[in-house]
């Protein structure tokens, strides 16, 4: 069966390593450990995973947005974006990159906009650094960049000060900022999280529309399982700073491979299970709590809550094993047998 | 113990009633013109006559989004706001009536339980203070007797005993979360007010504090309201549900018919807006357009006119408030068209 | 000074570097310990005052001299820094040392005692104004705009002025209950914002009585700038105990206070500066300590920094 061959990937990661310096020398903290995913043209790419895995850091470290010190992208690193190296970019072409062909919008919509600025300043300030654009071309622009956000009488707001504009407006300004230059990747962290649920529904929408009408590819960083599944093409699965699995949506889904996955899927209370799944019982619930990035447990980092674990899971740390186009970071991949007899955990304690 | 009949309190009318809500009343003013003398502008309608009733050993889920006044609600039934009118009524006892002695009383049979994990618990405190507070307030227990009742609190919730010589920030935030749960019990409460106790926590802990928050409720008999905004959790721990919009409840009714066939069409919008662990269903999703408006000036008519999807919303719907009315056995909607839902 | 004069001075010396370096391996414990000794200036303030309250608790030990003492009136009269008198005699042949150190204890203690009930007041004020909002807090918030606006210096003369001699506990008194206004103000803002915590909520919902919420939950939690108005206005006080005292109006003679002993040598001061200018650089020397280790405090008791 041939395929007919895959564009190259817009965004290659390979073996991101991004670490801390504590202060109270309980050493550096991990925060990504060996991280490596692509990013291909057009697509939209959900990273999800609990807060403490990482995936916040992999973003800001994409844009080489850490602050260092405390943090460092350690050597070895590897971020491709179509085909220029951006770990050795110089600060000026870095600067072209961003906010140029490589856009990033934040969960917190107030504390990303300048309060002090009209939101019509702040889109075009990226028009004005990126394009060269006049001040009037730009607050042109920017009028049509609310449009395309759905801003109501956006020739108005765009003199509106961020205060006077509720939260879902707020993020659309913050997506109309990130898209003003078109950018091919935008990577989105948390977009969603601290907006009400009718306004994630429109929020999500909107990216789902502009993606398809500007053809760019989005990272779409999320705690929440329900986001990824509606709107991302393939998944990628972190935990502790590794990525644990990866796979296309539907796959990842209908056969979650990594305990982890499954756990966090079924621990996920659902609006279309029914009333007789419920019967007030219990949740499946992952037993344990996320460990600390300066402690990653040794072998595999998941191994103290697994369900499954036994003496290879605790001394070897499993690399990412394959199965056809769907990876996981599991022993289990290796020997399959030992899925149907999950080993009663003794009891860890509490979070 | 006579709760005036209304239609909102007719839907169960043999149960017994732990905790009945009448009309009940919160506004904030805004300022004031006059340099502070004249009539206040701009008032919030945070909880604009909201009732309920809960029975016993049962949950009543209060979902809305973000201003609809539903941790309002929850405050003022404790009296931590103080209403600004409607019946509040537990096991029969006026609260809102008592004078502060017999309301201190009272406490100990009415709790609450913090949305944050991080802001709930005294950052100066430990964990043994502070669960041996309540013991000291209500005169509950002291000395070795107190010890053994905070150890035998710490071990209900799930928690390690040596964690009582801990201060709040050494704890994660599903291990704050039980702290906070604990001290609520250390009363031995009858009915909780739980504040969207599982918001701040991550998913994995979540479904870890949910399990026992319903293990409690079994083995102590407890009562809960149930604040939040997220449908899913709610779906799974309540018996009722209220939707709240805009300071007024806009449907109530059990659990089940609530989810399987909605009445308002606000329900069926934020039904469908939360989105599922599942690509392949494939949903019409209702895309509400607007934002959720401003408590401060709420439209005239039906709150939600401005935003319903409805597609026989009518003049009537832009002139009088419908009122809350049973369109079904034991379920009430406030909406002109309930009878013909989305 | 003889011989067991210089072993106690190095002695309050030694002590007061131990003190110090106690104090800081302690701190390396906690983040905000850390932040603190971050200042360049903090260990040095701590040490300059850890040196001078060792001063004043052992003055009777470093000092060759009564304070009051006028050694030789004939012959000793303003006499230089010498080995017997090591910052020489004031005008009326007093060994200036010795008042240095018997100084101390009046100086510091007026400006630790007054900075107390200052701050003891303003925090009650302030605590309540900021708790129970509504009518108290407009009535006491008009009263320390009052206070505000009331110039202390001459409020203290005019008060001070009423009495011939005043006792030194009355100008604590005095000065204290003329310094509590700014700290309220910190204290009641801090209040604000601490009673829409949730665990005040929490403790209230417990059934605590606001007595109870105030002192156990809301007060230890405000008090951060409590602290640091505390360390920054003794400072202040002492400053202004030494004007009143120059002025002839404060601690009277003969106790030894440096504001008065800066009066006392003024007239001197072309001739034999050293009477003058040895108490003025304590001052200086102790204020400036207190403000450096006020400022390290500020910062490592701040809240904000305690987020990663």
């Amino acid at each position: 069966m041939t395929e007919p061959p895959e564009p190259s990937p817009l965004l290659r990661v390979r073996d991101l390593k991004t670490y801390f310096v504590t202060e109270q020398g309980s050493g550096t903290a991990r925060a990504v450990d060996g991280v490596s995913f692509d990013v291909r043209p057009g697509e939209t790419l959900g990273i999800v995973g609990e807060s403490g895995c990482g995936k916040t850091v992999t973003s800001l470290s994409i844009l080489r947005l850490i602050p260092e010190p405390p943090g460092h992208i350690r050597p070895g690193s590897f971020i491709e974006f179509e085909g220029r190296n951006i770990l050795t970019l110089e600060p000026k072409e870095l600067r072209a990159v961003r906010g140029n062909q490589i856009a990033m919008i934040f969960q917190e919509p107030m504390t990303s906009l300048n309060p002090v600025f009209t939101v019509g300043d702040q889109i075009a300030e990226a028009a004005i650094v990126h394009q060269h654009l006049s001040r009037a071309a730009a607050r042109r622009r920017a009028i049509e960049m609310l449009q395309l956000v759905g801003i109501p009488d956006p020739e108005e707001r765009v003199d509106h000060y961020p205060h006077q504009m509720s939260g879902g407006m707020r993020q659309r300004v913050m997506i109309a900022m990130a898209l003003v230059c078109h950018p091919k990747l935008l990577i989105a962290d948390e977009p969603t999280t601290a907006l009400d649920v009718t306004i994630q529904a429109q929020i999500l929408e909107l990216l789902e529309r502009l993606q398809a009408e500007l053809g760019m590819a989005v990272m779409l960083i999320t705690h929440d399982l329900g986001v990824v599944a509606g709107t991302a093409d393939r998944v990628v699965v972190m935990y502790a700073g590794q990525v644990v699995e990866q796979a296309s949506t539907v796959e990842l889904f209908a056969r979650p491979l990594h305990p982890y996955t499954e756990g966090l899927l079924a621990s996920v209370p659902r609006l279309d299970a029914s009333q007789q799944d419920r019967a007030r019982g219990r949740l499946h619930s992952i037993p344990g709590q996320v460990p600390a990035a300066t402690a990653w447990p040794d072998g595999c980092r998941f191994h103290p809550r697994c369900p499954y674990a036994w003496d290879r899971c605790r001394a070897e740390e499993p690399p990412l094993l394959e199965s056809g186009a769907h990876t996981a970071r599991c022993w289990l991949l290796a020997e399959p047998q030992r899925r149907s007899s999950p080993v009663p955990l003794p009891p860890p304690p509490q979070p | 113990m006579h709760v005036p009949a209304s239609p909102a309190s007719r839907a169960s009318p043999t149960l017994p009633t732990l905790l009945a809500v009448h009309d009940l009343v919160k506004h904030f003013p805004g300022e004031r013109a006059w340099l502070g003398l004249g009539r206040p502008r701009n008032v919030v309608r945070a909880v604009d006559g909201v009732s309920f009733a809960i029975p016993p050993g049962q949950t009543l889920g209060l979902v809305g989004e973000s201003g609809c006044g539903k941790s309002t609600t929850g405050r003022a039934i404790l009296r931590l706001v103080e209403p600004d009118g409607g019946r509040v009524t537990l096991d029969g006892i006026d609260v809102l009536m008592l004078p502060p002695r017999e309301l201190r009383a009272l406490r100990r049979r009415m709790q609450i339980v913090f949305q944050d994990p991080y802001g709930s618990l005294n950052p100066r405190m430990t964990i043994r203070q502070m669960l041996a507070e309540p013991l000291v307030i209500h005169h509950i227990a002291a000395g070795a007797d107190a010890e053994r009742r905070i150890a035998a609190l710490l071990e209900e919730v799930g928690l390690n005993t040596g964690m009582a010589r801990s201060y709040p920030h050494e704890l994660s935030g599903g291990q704050r979360q039980r702290v906070g749960i604990a001290r609520a019990l250390s009363v031995e409460p009858e009915f909780l007010v739980l504040d969207e106790p599982v918001s701040a926590l991550d998913v994995s802990v979540q479904a870890q504090v949910l399990n026992l928050l319903v293990e409690l409720q079994e083995r102590r008999g407890l009562t809960y309201l149930f604040i939040a905004h997220d449908l899913a959790v709610v779906k799974h721990i309540a018996d009722q549900v209220a939707v709240m919009y805009l300071g007024k409840i806009v449907e109530r009714a059990p659990a089940g018919a609530l989810y399987a066939a909605p009445r308002h069409p606000y329900t069926t919008s934020l039904l469908s807006a939360v989105p599922v662990p599942d690509p392949q269903a494939q949903r019409d999703r209702i895309v509400l357009a607007g934002d959720v408006p401003s408590p401060v000036h709420p439209p005239a008519g039906c709150p939600f006119h401005p935003r319903c999807p409805h597609p026989k919303k009518n003049e009537r719907c832009r002139t009088e408030p419908p009122a809350l009315r049973e369109v079904a056995p034991g379920q009430l909607a406030a909406c002109h068209f309930a009878e013909e839902p989305l | 000074m003889n011989i067991w004069n210089w072993v106690a001075l190095s002695g309050a010396v030694v002590l007061a570097l131990i003190v110090v370096g106690a104090v800081r391996r302690r701190a390396g414990a906690s983040a905000s310990g850390r932040r603190f000794f971050r200042h360049p200036t903090a260990a040095p303030g701590l040490f300059v005052l850890a040196f001078f309250v060792m001063v004043a608790l052992a003055a009777p030990l470093v000092a060759p001299f009564r304070p009051y003492e006028q050694i030789d009136i004939d012959h000793l009269q303003n006499h230089a820094p010498s080995t017997r008198y090591i910052l020489g005699t004031d005008p009326l042949s007093r060994d200036v040392w010795s008042r240095l150190a018997h100084g101390a204890r009046i100086s510091l203690g007026i400006g630790a005692l007054a900075m107390f009930v200052a701050v003891t007041i303003g925090a009650a004020v302030g605590a309540t104004a900021g708790y129970f909002r509504r009518w108290v807090d407009t009535a006491l918030m008009r009263l320390v705009d009052v206070g505000l606006a009331m110039p202390r210096i001459f409020a203290l003369l005019v008060v001070v002025a009423l009495w011939d001699r005043i006792a030194v506990p009355v100008l604590v008194l005095v000065i204290g209950l003329t310094g509590w206004f700014a700290t309220s103000r910190l204290v009641r803002a801090e209040v604000l914002s601490l009673r829409e915590r949730e665990y005040v909520a929490a403790a209230r919902a417990l059934g605590a009585r606001p007595s109870r919420v105030i002192v156990r939950h809301v007060l230890p939690n405000a008090a951060a700038p409590i602290i640091v108005s505390a360390a920054l206005g003794i400072g202040n006080v002492m400053l202004l105990e030494a004007g009143l005292s120059f002025l002839g109006m404060g601690v009277p003679s003969p106790a030894p206070s440096w504001g008065n002993m800066i009066a006392d040598g003024w007239s001197k001061m072309a001739v034999a500066p050293w009477s003058a200018t040895f108490p003025g650089l304590a001052i200086s020397l102790v204020v400036m300590a207190l403000n450096a280790v006020g400022d390290a405090l500020r910062d490592a008791l701040d809240p904000r920094k305690e987020a990663v």
